[in-house]
């Protein structure tokens, strides 16, 4: 999976969830939770989603790893490389 | 013979309007299904029936506003008029929005009971004009579907509306018939409204009437809650996301675990007297994107086991976003849960939902200093608040309600 294909998909799955935030107005080096506005529950629906959608199972253990969308990717990328 | 009224759904409901009948005449209702859905301040609001009958007619059209307490519907009881049911049924012309016949007549919440059950304890009304007072739907039942899945909708539309987090049942068919694709994706190019002026009106009105009836007093307990987030990890340290419990389902549990014990604090002030509740039906405040909240009802709450009240949790939330949650959801708290989360401040103090009595608010939890056998230590430490009516409880219960839920989240394993 390319980086740019992850990326897609960890936006499409944020877009879901916080429909009215724009991707392209979040600063993608600070907490993610803040810049999207979601809580403990939502970010628990976006990882249960992306492990659905990506196959790789984040565990709750590893949730500081996807503290911001840049982050994320990174995590994401390594997990799936 | 009854009439079927339109509830009022908490003390701020003056009218509501039909939107939906999920239920066509002649079909058999068991207390506790899904009957209608009512447009609100606060939304689309699924109804539900109190008795055991058959759907004789109905009484109100589709898109008209209705005081609460006019008649919708007629009921007949089981057994009445039963000859002429065959004969009636397929008569009645079919309903314009739904498409009953396609759908089981019995939703799989409802208990196919043939008789109407006296409730196993006699439940006090929050406030009398309110037939919509909690027929407990224990958590751990699985959760209708939207009921838009009676709309006429193609799948690819019913998804699209879905992700965009659109509810199919305001979604116009250009072809005044079923809903297409196209329909959703011009209900989505339309602007939004920038929050939503009825729900902050029904807030208003609620809180108003909070503020100038009820004497609030205040307490705050910081609790130690690294054992709480230590059983967390480790409950889900094996589990898949689908199957992990948050930090806030253990609170309502401590919260419903403690009232229990206090009474006082559980049930509603209606008519210059207090009424406990013996049921506890702990209600989550849940944000909306959009603006405003509501705090649906989790049931029983003091019965359910933690994964029963995450899962009706992770339920609740998924419905409340999209927009669809029952009438015995709204109004059936006997009292109310706020938490900030985990990027809120650390303390909150609640206005009471009336007719309730009291609203336990956790704030977001934060790393402290604190001792451990003599030895300083590391803490996470969370901040607890209760509001509570004076007219009901004073601050010497509170404190104790409020050390019992610290005690309760010292011990997570037993919630």
């Amino acid at each position: 999976m390319t980086p740019d294909e992850i990326e897609a998909a960890l936006g499409e799955e944020l877009g879901r969830i916080a429909p009215d935030i724009e991707l392209s107005e979040i600063d993608r080096d600070t907490d993610l939770r803040e810049e999207f506005d979601i809580d403990s529950m939502d970010f628990l629906t976006l990882v249960t989603a992306l492990g659905q959608r990506l196959g790789v199972e984040i565990p709750e253990a590893d949730y500081p790893n996807l503290d911001s969308f840049d982050a994320a990717l990174a995590y994401l990328a390594e997990r799936l490389g | 013979m009854n009439p079927f009224l339109m509830p009022s759904l908490g003390a701020d409901m003056e009218a509501g309007t039909l939107v939906e009948w999920l239920k066509a005449p002649g079909d058999a209702i068991a207390k506790g299904d899904l009957i209608a859905v009512v447009e609100t301040q606060k939304g689309a609001i699924e109804i539900e029936v109190f008795e055991d009958g058959t759907l004789d007619s109905y009484l109100a059209e589709i898109g008209k506003e209705v005081p609460v307490g006019t008649p919708l519907a007629m009921i007949r009881a089981p057994g009445e008029s039963a000859a002429t049911e065959q004969v009636a049924a397929p008569e009645i012309e079919p309903e314009p929005v739904s498409e009953n016949a396609a759908e089981p007549a019995p939703k799989p919440e409802a208990e196919p009971v043939p008789e109407p059950v006296p409730e196993p304890e006699a439940e006090p009304a929050p406030a009398p004009k309110a037939p919509a007072t909690a027929p407990p739907l224990p958590p751990t039942q699985p959760l209708v579907e939207a009921a838009g899945d009676r709309l006429r909708i193609t799948p690819a539309a019913r998804q699209l509306a879905q992700t965009a987090g659109l509810d199919p049942a305001g979604i116009a068919a250009a072809d005044g018939d079923a809903i297409h694709l196209a329909d959703v994706k011009a209900a989505l190019d339309r602007p939004k409204p920038p929050a939503d002026s009825g729900m902050r009106e029904a807030i208003a009105a609620a809180m108003s009437r909070s503020k100038r009836e009820i004497p609030h007093y205040y307490l705050s307990h910081t609790c130690d809650i690294t054992r709480a987030e230590g059983f967390i990890a480790r409950t889900n340290s094996g589990r898949p996301p689908e199957q992990r419990v948050l930090l806030g389902a253990l609170t309502l549990r401590a919260v419903a675990t403690a009232l229990e014990k206090f009474p006082e604090f559980n049930g509603y002030f209606t008519d210059g007297q207090f009424a406990h509740s013996a049921d506890i039906h702990v209600g989550t405040a849940i944000h909306l994107r959009r603006g405003g909240l509501v705090a649906p009802a989790l049931f029983n709450t003091n019965s359910a086991t933690l994964d029963d009240v995450m899962a009706g949790l992770r339920d609740l939330v998924q419905r409340v976003r999209i927009g669809r949650y029952r009438a015995s959801e709204l109004s059936g708290a006997t009292i109310t849960v706020t938490s900030l989360g985990e990027r809120g401040v650390e303390q909150l103090f609640g206005v009471i939902y009336p007719p309730q009595v009291a609203i336990v608010g956790f704030g977001c939890p934060v790393d402290r200093v604190g001792f451990v056998d003599g030895q300083i230590a590391p803490r996470r430490t969370v901040t607890v608040t209760l509001a509570a009516d004076h007219r009901v409880s004073d601050g010497h219960r509170g404190a104790l309600f409020l050390k019992a839920i610290d005690k309760h989240l010292q011990a997570p394993e037993a919630l």
